[in-house]
């Protein structure tokens, strides 16, 4: 049994040295190594090809609707009152930041639920660079993938509604910036949905909070008194998202600058969350 | 070299790991024994910073884990619990992996060949058996041509054909002079490739020894003799380290502490004559029975401590 039995620096050990390769971690090959990670799974090509096919047949939808609206005579939703071809095409965004956000969830919480998290967290064990690395490719593939959406929806619902006073061509003041700020907003969603997903290490958990946070906290704003909405509303992460891809501002909404300002803002707060919650606990 | 000072974690009340010292060695394979619950799988956890020690701490070749440049290359970790996505294949799991110390596609493809996951690297790992997946575990493992592996549990759902594999592996490594450290709760699997055991039991360190000395502190092998003359070959026999017992009447007798062969020549120098001399070996499984039932009893009180002492 103790044949086998060496001490430190036999010949054997000196062996093995000399020919060791010298591999190392670095961020560069952090962010390669989740790039090749997300591309790997059928579910976020499922999820992004969704997140694409709501902008496009949404926006499509919304504008057909508002053009079939007109010529029947009927009187106008109120919400189409105002609308124009920006807002008409960017309808899809509320059903877009759902797929784009979930899924920047799965990229964290699915490694906790499966446990890929302590492979990844034992080839990287000083811990952050897996969260900037996640955040930063998944947020630069949500953009990308959002803003291929935003785009193509604008120049089909556009062409639906010619003729009709939402009519309005890319050239028009402000639309190019409202198509690249809700590719944007819904790559800084993406964003979220992952530092939600390392904060809470739960599928379900951050979802429900992506959920909450951008589509019942409103609704539930708007029960508060009216002095106190004016001073809170702007600045929920929702809207202050909307500003960022609005056309057109008033006293009630943030300027788009302001909106992404706040946004960001509210990103950060979240990745701080979870960069805190990562180096802290146990995995 | 894995060499843990003090080591503790404790979750809230409960105590896993309780004040473990103990090294392990490279050129030998170091088995770590314990009851389910001993807190194997938490140490293993703290070696690669996955948990974070409470108190003490445990270092890898001199560091902590997490403070290497190539920390794949320093330590391989099969843990005990699933560490892969159901939904990615085999190679695309070993080479995320690979990818983030830049370790070359060459050395993915040879894990995979070393591993017999072959056939099936291109397949979802969800859908591997169990075996398979432990040789998934094991192939990231030695990804980085680690200096130390540390497999927890490592024949669990294994084949024979597996834990063949397992034990001729684990010996090869310890051959090239690498630091092996396995986890086992069946000392029968451990004793068949460890050179050294570290056995736990409620966290603490219960012995730190060899296969060998564990047996000899069970009480070593007893030596069945019969003889016409069971009151002479008693006197004969007697010494300070030596128990004999026997039933009054009976011409058989059990010697511990002197071997068969010492007892047969000295019955032959005072011409006694014998009918049967045969060495009965302790089990290693009875030994560490013992053990870790000792750790049981006297969990909570001082006796814990004096019993890894005297064991080791």
């Amino acid at each position: 049994m103790s044949t086998l039995t060496a001490t430190p620096g036999t010949p054997e050990s000196d062996q093995v040295a000399p020919a060791r390769p010298a591999y190392r971690v670095t961020g560069r090959r952090v962010l390669a190594s989740e790039w090749a990670k997300l591309w790997s799974l059928r579910s976020t090509w499922i999820t992004l090809g969704l997140g694409l096919l709501f902008l496009v047949a949404f926006g499509v939808i919304a504008a057909s609707h508002y053009k079939s609206g007109l010529t029947s005579g009927r009187p106008m939703d109120r919400d189409f009152a105002t609308a124009t071809a920006v807002s008409l095409s960017l309808f899809g965004t509320n059903f877009a930041q759902l797929a784009l956000g979930v899924l920047g969830v799965l990229v964290t919480a699915g490694e906790y639920s499966t446990g890929m998290i302590r492979s990844t967290l034992a080839a990287v064990p000083r811990r952050l660079p897996v969260l900037w690395s996640k955040a930063a490719v998944y947020g630069l593939v949500a953009l990308v993938v959002a803003t291929a959406g935003t785009f193509p929806a604008f120049l089909v619902g556009g062409r639906i509604v010619t003729g009709t006073p939402a009519a309005m061509g890319l050239g028009h003041a402000g639309v190019v910036r409202s198509l690249l700020g809700a590719g944007l907003y819904l790559g800084l969603v993406g964003v979220i949905g992952v530092a939600l997903g390392a904060l809470l290490r739960s599928v379900a958990g951050g979802i429900s909070v992506l959920v909450a946070a951008l589509m019942l906290v409103p609704g539930l704003v708007s029960l508060l008194p009216s002095s106190w909405q004016g001073n809170i509303d702007p600045y929920l992460p929702s809207h202050a998202g909307e500003s960022l891809f609005a056309l057109t501002h008033d006293s009630t909404t943030l300027s788009p600058g302001a909106g992404l300002a706040v946004f960001l803002g509210w990103t950060v707060l979240a990745l701080a969350g979870a960069a805190y919650r990562l180096v802290r606990s146990d995995v | 070299m894995i060499e843990a000072q003090q080591l503790t974690k404790r979750y809230g009340e409960k105590t896993a790991v309780d004040g473990l010292d103990f090294t392990v060695k490279p050129g030998a394979v170091t088995g770590f024994l314990g009851p389910n619950g001993a807190g194997k799988s938490t140490t293993m956890r703290m070696v690669v910073g996955l948990d974070a020690p409470t108190g003490g701490t445990v270092t890898v070749n001199g560091r902590r884990y997490a403070r290497h440049r190539a920390p794949l290359q320093e330590v391989g970790a099969l843990l005990e619990a699933k560490s892969i996505h159901p939904g990615r294949s085999a190679h695309n799991h070993l080479r995320a992996l690979a990818l983030t110390h830049g370790i070359p596609a060459r050395r993915v493809d040879e894990v995979i060949e070393l591993a017999g996951l072959g056939s099936v690297a291109k397949k979802r790992a969800g859908a591997f058996s169990l075996g398979m997946g432990q040789r998934l575990g094991i192939a990231a493992a030695l990804l980085g041509d680690p200096q130390t592996v540390m497999l927890d549990e490592p024949v669990n759902g294994l084949d024979p054909e597996g834990v063949l594999w397992i034990r001729n592996l684990l010996t090869s490594l310890a051959a090239e002079g690498r630091t092996v450290f396995v986890s086992s709760h069946l000392m029968s699997e451990v004793s068949l490739v460890a050179d050294h055991l570290i056995v736990v039991g409620r966290g603490r360190l219960l012995a730190d020894t060899t296969v060998q000395d564990l047996v000899y502190a069970a009480g070593g092998d007893t030596v069945r003799v019969a003889t016409s003359e069971p009151a002479r070959l008693r006197d004969v026999l007697s010494g300070p380290d030596v128990e004999i017992t026997g039933r009054i009447g009976s011409e058989e007798l059990q010697v511990t502490g002197m071997s068969a062969r010492r007892i047969g020549l000295k019955a032959a120098e005072h011409g006694i004559p014998l009918f049967e001399l045969s060495t009965k070996a302790v089990s290693l499984e009875e030994a560490f029975m013992e053990l870790t039932r000792d750790a049981v009893e006297y969990h909570g009180t001082t006796s814990g401590t004096e019993t890894s002492g005297s064991a080791a």
